[in-house]
């Protein structure tokens, strides 16, 4: 979807702006646990980072992928690795590496399950991710199923001037939140230039994107390389944030609740995803302080939303806000260049279908 | 190297290959015939093992239990296929890969509730807890052997039954053109769901059989569905031949990989699907 209603911009922004303002109001609401929530807050954000680089591969190209915890962690590992053990890390190495590593290894992947389609890229993505997992679960090279603990954060300094301390714990808050709106941003520049529309072209019918003389395998390629990049981006940053990494990073399991925070955020929306991490961590979270055995009431949600609610988070917000009235009729420049396009993207359509 | 560890895990390699046969075939006819993925399968391979082991306990015979055992399966997966698999059918797979995913999460806690966390053993039936000599200073375990064997019979069952029987005939016919054959008077439904409970008994039988061999521990289910993605993968979907066949390759790849080189044995097994990707992206037998 290209155009948000306005009422659900000025809610994002609110939200946003609620969210950047907690070290304010955090500590008068929650007291002893302000700290802890603070740490769970930056969490939260940096999963939404992952939710949004799946959405762009899920929800915009239409390439259901659960490889993208295979890019995360593989970025949490090189810097894990690339750490010294007795000294920090110079972030301006260990940060393109990072992204390199990841980039690389989506490339090597996404080369491999291009071509498969359906269900098989499903079952490749899955597959390959796991090679991944078992790499780094039984070499001892890697720390094995213990992981491995990073003892000193990289240092974020120019000509020995120290610009950011990422061991204060609010700087990377404030670290996560700008890198998640940056992020949502420009992917919203990414969908409205003409390589998101040959994304959402691919999604929607890939033989009439050839005969248009796209190249679809180029531009799912490069999709699945971008949007692996931003999950290794989000992967360092949790390792920055957790000072830790084991092979759980790498997961199917972590892949598919991404998933699920797509999903029940909203798929293809973009910002239903990063609502949806946010409502999957706090579900999550919330379960699993009322029982140890906090799978089944997720599981149980997981159907659920399946069954009733299969537009998510985004799609009540979108209903809601129909019902609210426009003030002004139609901004008649910008939706022009719109309808100018071949057809609307698909979800609008079906949403139109459905009573 | 010598001839008799050759042999044996050679032999182990192929026990496990027809172990994973049993529960790619689920996988592969439940996605050929009905186009639904299901994460859950190796979930119900995990709930197999765990019932055989409580069963066991209980009458204490591994083959009376796996008697009662089945039946329950059967009856999981009739009960899945009519509460949630059914309103599926018209989704997008994103959809089944949740829900399944979403029965991953309710089987793995229900298996934590009911059977706790502990690693158990069940013990092999007495007539079968024997090993025959291969060669002068060789000996192999009966029930592997056994497991074979069952494993086999089961595959030859199954290529009969769906390509010499009416039943196997309408199978096949619904793969192609469901709207055609429910217009022939079939009730497709009720076949779907004979071939999702049938599915889903076999990858409970599978974690059956292999419960005294493998022994039983939470978390069993992850690791044999990735395999049995694999299997899938290199196999072609839908395709009982590729699975064997895909079976047997991963089966040998991953037992000879533990032998030659430990650290990188499971990602042995990836490796050998990267290159049957690289030449066949539909798998060998699609």
């Amino acid at each position: 979807m290209l155009d948000i209603p306005k009422s659900i911009r000025i809610l994002l922004l609110l939200l946003t702006v609620l969210l950047a303002c907690y070290p304010l109001w955090g500590e008068f609401f929650f007291g002893d646990r302000y700290e802890y929530y603070l740490q769970k807050l930056t969490f939260m954000m940096l999963l939404a980072i992952l939710a949004l680089s799946l959405d762009w591969l899920v929800g915009i190209t239409g390439m259901v992928s659960i490889a993208q915890a295979a890019f995360f962690g593989v970025a949490g590992y090189t810097l894990v690795m690339l750490t010294p053990e007795f000294a920090a890390a110079n972030v301006w190495v260990v940060l393109p590496a990072a992204l390199v590593m990841a980039a690389l290894a989506a490339l090597v992947i996404g080369l491999l399950v291009i071509r498969t389609h359906g269900i098989f890229f499903i079952m490749a993505t899955i597959a390959f991710s796991q090679m991944l997992y078992y790499l780094f679960h039984d070499a001892p090279f890697f720390g094995g199923s213990d992981g491995i603990y990073m003892f000193f954060r990289p240092e974020v300094s120019i000509g020995g001037v120290q610009l950011l301390n990422l061991e204060d714990r609010q700087t990377r808050f404030f670290i996560a939140l700008v890198s998640l709106v940056a992020i949502y941003l420009l992917l919203r520049v990414m969908l409205r230039a003409p390589f998101g529309r040959v994304l959402r072209g691919i999604k929607e019918n890939e033989t009439r994107m050839r005969a248009l003389g796209y190249n679809p395998l180029f531009y799912k390629l490069a999709a699945f390389v971008i949007a692996g990049t931003i999950a290794g981006y989000a992967g360092f940053l949790y390792t920055v944030q957790d000072a830790f990494v084991d092979p759980s990073a790498v997961s199917w399991t972590l892949s598919a609740h991404a998933l699920v925070m797509v999903i029940l955020g909203g798929l293809g929306t973009l910002f239903g995803p990063v609502l949806g991490a946010f409502a999957f961590e706090w579900l999550h979270y919330g379960f699993s302080n009322v029982t140890r055995h906090w799978e089944l009431p997720l599981g149980i949600v997981v159907i659920l939303m399946v069954l009733l609610l299969p537009r998510g988070i985004a799609g009540l917000l979108l209903d809601l806000s129909n019902r609210i009235p426009e003030r002004k009729p139609d901004p008649a420049p910008a939706q022009g260049k719109g309808a100018a396009e071949a057809k609307p993207p698909i979800r609008e359509t079906t949403k139109e279908a459905r009573p | 190297m010598d001839l008799s560890l050759f042999l044996i895990q050679t032999l182990n390699g192929v026990q496990y290959g027809l172990l994973l046969f049993l529960i790619a075939s689920g996988l592969t006819l439940i996605f050929g015939i009905m186009h639904i993925i299901n994460l859950a399968h190796g979930a119900l391979y995990m709930v197999g093992a765990y019932l055989a082991f409580w069963l066991t306990s209980l009458v204490g015979n591994l083959f009376l239990a796996i008697i009662l055992a089945l039946p329950i399966a059967l009856m999981m997966g009739i009960l899945i296929e009519r509460f949630l698999i059914r309103h599926l059918y018209a989704r997008a797979h994103l959809d089944q890969v949740l829900l399944t995913f979403g029965l991953i999460l309710i089987f793995n806690a229900l298996q934590s509730i009911i059977w706790g966390n502990d690693v158990h053993s069940v013990p092999v039936p007495e007539w079968l807890n024997h090993s025959v000599a291969l060669t002068d200073n060789l000996r192999y375990p009966v029930y592997r052997l056994f497991i074979s064997g069952v494993c086999i019979t089961i595959a030859i069952g199954m290529y009969l039954l769906i390509q010499r029987t009416r039943l196997g005939m309408i199978v096949r016919a619904g793969a192609d053109d469901r709207e055609m054959v429910r217009s022939l008077g079939v009730n497709i439904n009720r076949v779907y769901t004979l071939v999702f409970a049938a599915g889903t008994a076999l990858a409970a039988f599978a974690g059956m059989i292999a419960s005294p061999v493998s022994s039983v521990y939470p978390g069993m289910g992850e690791s044999v569905l990735i395999l049995a993605f694999v299997v899938v993968v290199i196999g072609g979907i839908g395709s009982i031949k590729g699975a064997f066949l895909g079976a047997l390759l991963v089966g040998l790849t991953a037992t000879w990989g533990t032998v030659l080189a430990p650290n990188f044995a499971s990602a042995a097994v990836y490796a050998l699907m990267a290159i049957v990707l690289l030449f066949k992206p539909r798998g060998l037998f699609a």
